[in-house]
């Protein structure tokens, strides 16, 4: 069986004709005075997913969060969530809860009486409050912290109070503003996977808003590319990898090689691609573009071979120059200028200790890639 | 109490550097110590001791009306003499006569109804100061600050051509028909609750202003987001967060008022008893130097607690900060 990527999904309700949306953006649009945050988007998330909402700053995915939290009404369209439409229901009624990215921890509470804050809003007996507040403690591992107050915890320690004081009320649904921003490198690796283990555990739908492409992969289930108040495509961290569906995608989501051409014959499926300078790429799925098209052949770096002899079995090699090496420990990164003047990435997994054959700066140098390692993009 | 706070963090910096330099640092941050020390040693420490040695003499028909603070006129032992003749007498009048227990007793009921009244009209401004648009807070900020360019005497007397029964005030509800009669404010408590909250407001406002402009606004959102509806947010965030600007703005309103001479004098009329009309009586009518002075000692006295309870709320609102 062959997947895109290398996880197999066994939770996909996305794929299921007959699977019912949990969350509904219809056609919802927002405006700030003359400038559209939000244009005309339409979204569908399901139950128990993580999905995530990714973009550079500005682009409108905050916008999307603060209106299904209720902070921002929308200008235009509505927002559905279990079949309910939000309009007009103001925050402190809508069964979301969400995780602020500077935190919004009470500064005049202790860890407890954050966490408890929304339970005792509800009007929860206080034995049961003791209990899921020593619950909440546990499960973000602050049991000892319990009397502090915000100020005097770490900012590792504060996000974990952000958090259980969002879960604490069990909502149906968690919005996570830039959930891991203000934390360091390693602290966000390591809360990456706490984050989706407590997902797990509870069964809640999570919605996170990050910028961080790398955080977005590895935690959702699906993601939501917006640019400019728009979504460009939805789709699983695979999907969006090895089939971005536009150049814009192609280029937000990890490094990659473009080629400009046209398809020179083929109706759908294989196609061979006249990239000019002599240089033509063979694929064997174009899509459904048609002959003659300007279309961009997209290709990730780590899918390029380089080496010194030109590969016997290759159906694509193109000949260029060494132009750059960078070693990064667990893999190399070359730069190789091709003859056109068009300088390619490519980069190689260092699997062996020891190299057979070693390139250095101004070899002459092959890229070599196989037919089904590209995508080809017309948008 | 700060200053000892600023030397132990010198201090504690201390072992890290040579002796010879940390000396020195410390040598500077002392001196820079003394200034404040200084100032508050000549301007208020010697003048009260002053206040407070008359306080101790009896009245005498000379020029100043009581005996020599300092008489070296029959030498060093003669101004040792001077001292045999200090007593408490004055001190033991004021509680001879309920004249004086009864004008303190007032002043503070005034002076804390007045802050009370304060704090409600300064709340809702310096809160919908902090939450206007960042652009005008400026303008809104010198809206507040604009009443001290004119004299506050002036302003005073000017109240009273708005109260009194022919005034501005009165002109207006009547033609209003909101009345038949004109309304008696001047020369009431009334008035003097009018005085005072329009003269101290901005001392009210100010810190109230400082303390929720720089809250945080996710904090509400959270709150609403947990369920808090917009007044039960206010009451368990805003609030308690804006506490040690309440509690500044109250105190910065309820100590001058407790002693407040201008507003009583010419808007209470005759009638109405505070300390500080009390205090210029003895001094200027009676002129008894000495038991008006006695008068200021225990009023000082009166107001220590208040400061110190202002010190702490100071101390608390930095820690949160931090």
């Amino acid at each position: 069986m062959k997947s895109l990527g290398s996880i197999r999904r066994d939770f996909a309700p996305w794929n299921d004709p007959d699977a019912k949306p949990y969350i509904q953006f219809e056609n919802v649009t927002k405006k700030f005075g003359d400038f559209t945050a939000v244009n005309n988007l339409s979204l569908t998330i399901f139950e128990r997913e993580f999905f995530a909402l990714l973009g550079a700053s500005g682009c409108g995915k905050s916008t999307l969060l603060r209106m299904l939290a209720g902070f921002e009404e929308p200008t235009a369209g509505r927002i559905l969530l279990d079949g309910q439409d939000l309009r007009g229901i103001p925050p402190y009624r809508r069964p979301v809860n969400m995780m602020f990215q500077s935190y919004a921890l009470f500064p005049h509470m202790t860890v407890e009486n954050n966490i408890a804050f929304g339970l005792k809003q509800e009007g929860m007996p206080t034995p049961d409050i003791e209990k899921r507040v020593a619950e909440m403690l546990k499960l973000v591992k602050l049991e000892q912290f319990a009397k502090r107050k915000p100020h005097q915890l770490s900012g590792g320690q504060r996000q974990r109070v952000a958090l259980a004081r969002s879960v604490a009320k069990r909502p149906k649904v968690l919005l996570l503003d830039e959930p891991l921003g203000a934390l360091d490198k390693k602290l966000r690796e390591e809360t990456q996977f706490e984050l989706m283990d407590l997902q797990q555990n509870l069964g809640l739908t999570f919605v996170v808003v990050t910028h961080d492409q790398e955080e977005a992969m590895t935690m959702a289930d699906r993601i939501a590319i917006i640019d400019k108040g728009e979504v460009m495509q939805v789709a699983t961290p695979a999907e969006v990898y090895e089939a971005p569906g536009s150049r814009f995608v192609a280029g937000f989501v990890g490094n990659v090689n473009m080629f400009e051409g046209k398809i020179a014959r083929g109706e759908t499926g294989p196609a061979s691609i006249d990239a000019g300078n002599g240089i033509t790429i063979q694929t064997d799925n174009a899509g459904n573009a048609t002959a003659g098209a300007a279309v961009t052949f997209a290709i990730r770096p780590e899918k390029i071979k380089v080496s010194s002899k030109k590969p016997q079995e290759a159906v694509n090699a193109i000949e260029g120059e060494v132009y750059d090496i960078a070693y990064l420990g667990d893999m190399t990164v070359y730069h190789v200028r091709l003859d056109d003047g068009q300088v390619v990435r490519a980069s190689t997994m260092n699997a062996a200790r020891v190299t057979e054959d070693p390139l250095t700066w101004n070899d002459r140098a092959w890229v070599s890639f196989r037919p089904d390692a590209g995508v080809v993009l017309t948008r | 109490m700060s200053n000892i706070a600023i030397t132990d963090t010198t201090g504690q910096a201390v072992p890290a550097k040579p002796v010879v330099k940390s000396f020195a640092a410390g040598f500077v941050s002392r001196l820079v110590i003394l200034v404040p020390y200084l100032w508050l040693l000549f301007f208020f420490l010697v003048p009260f001791i002053i206040v407070f040695k008359i306080s101790l003499s009896q009245t005498a028909i000379a020029m100043p009306p009581y005996t020599p603070v300092l008489d070296f006129r029959d030498g060093v032992a003669g101004f040792f003499a001077g001292f045999r003749d200090l007593n408490f007498d004055n001190y033991a009048w004021l509680t001879q006569d309920a004249l004086y227990f009864n004008a303190y007793v007032t002043s503070v009921i005034i002076a804390a109804i007045s802050t009370v009244l304060t704090l409600l009209v300064g709340y809702p401004l310096a809160y919908g100061m902090a939450r206007a648009p960042a652009t005008i807070r400026p303008t809104l900020l010198m809206l507040v600050i604009l009443p001290f360019w004119t004299s506050f005497l002036i302003r005073v007397y000017a109240w009273i051509g708005i109260l009194k029964p022919e005034g501005l005030l009165n002109q207006l509800l009547l033609s209003l028909h909101i009345i038949n009669q004109p309304l008696v404010i001047l020369n009431t408590y009334t008035a003097i609750f009018i005085g005072i909250v329009y003269s101290y407001l901005p001392f009210m406002v100010l810190p109230l202003y400082s303390s929720l402009e720089k809250m945080d606004y996710s904090l509400i959102e959270a709150a609403k987001d947990l369920g808090c509806p917009p007044t039960a947010a206010f009451w368990k965030v805003t609030f308690p967060l804006s506490l040690p600007g309440v509690i500044a703005g109250c105190l910065l309103v309820f100590i001058p008022a407790v002693g407040e001479f201008v507003i009583p004098d010419l808007l209470g009329g005759s009638q109405t008893l505070m300390i500080g009309k009390t205090l210029w009586n003895e001094f200027f009518a009676n002129r008894d130097w000495p038991v008006s002075s006695a008068v200021a000692v225990i009023l000082l006295l009166l107001l220590i607690v208040p400061i110190v309870l202002f010190q702490h709320a100071q101390a608390r609102a930095q820690e949160i900060e931090r």
